[in-house]
């Protein structure tokens, strides 16, 4: 299975990480960062799939597509905004990582506001 | 092997090198050397860095429909 190619992965950066942050701490959160990027790189192909079965999904349940696109899109920006926090707090820096998430939630309720108008207009459409 | 993890192990390689040359340089006494060959090492991996965060952020914004 491919977890023992991660597992393997994560395990030899790690040591690589231990000897690399004694001298030199920026070699440890490049590398660090770079696992997570290296693993998703190898996820991408499956992740596709399941979100081609998503959208299949929806069109049988006669979603309107912008929504589901918009529901990717903070999917998107909550992984990438979560990753990012998660290297500055590995580093030390966890007021970044705050700001990088604030930001992420800024984007993310900026993306929602049209869905809540649309559903707000229809529930007065029912009365 | 993966191309990606090749990536890893360069960048370890490099820091790893650069760790080394360090501490000869210190032994030599030649300080300055030390210094200069630390920050070239930090450029090397961050110009790795970057390519690889670049092709990550490609697939992540195909994927996600950015």
């Amino acid at each position: 299975m491919e977890i023992l190619l991660f597992f393997g992965i994560t395990l030899v950066s790690l040591i690589f990480i231990i000897i690399l942050r004694r001298e030199y701490e920026e070699y440890a959160v490049l590398l660090s960062a770079l696992v997570g990027v290296v693993i998703l790189l190898r996820l991408i192909g499956r992740l596709t799939e399941l979100i081609q079965v998503f959208t299949y999904l929806a069109q049988k349940a006669r979603v309107q597509p912008d929504y589901l696109a918009t529901i990717f899109k903070v999917l998107g920006v909550a992984y990438l905004s979560g990753f990012g926090a998660q290297i500055c707090k590995d580093a030390g820096e966890s007021a970044l990582g705050l700001r990088l998430e604030l930001a992420g939630k800024i984007i993310i309720l900026f993306m929602a506001v049209p869905v809540m108008v649309a559903i707000f207009e229809m529930v007065l459409r029912l009365f | 092997m993966i191309p990606e993890v090749d990536l890893i192990f360069k960048i370890a390689g490099i820091g790893i090198i650069v760790l080394l040359l360090n501490i000869l340089f210190k032994q030599a006494g030649k300080d300055e050397y030390a210094y200069i060959l630390t920050l070239v090492g930090v450029v090397l991996v961050f110009i790795v860095a970057i390519q690889m965060v670049q092709r990550f952020f490609q697939e992540v914004r195909a994927v996600f429909g950015f």
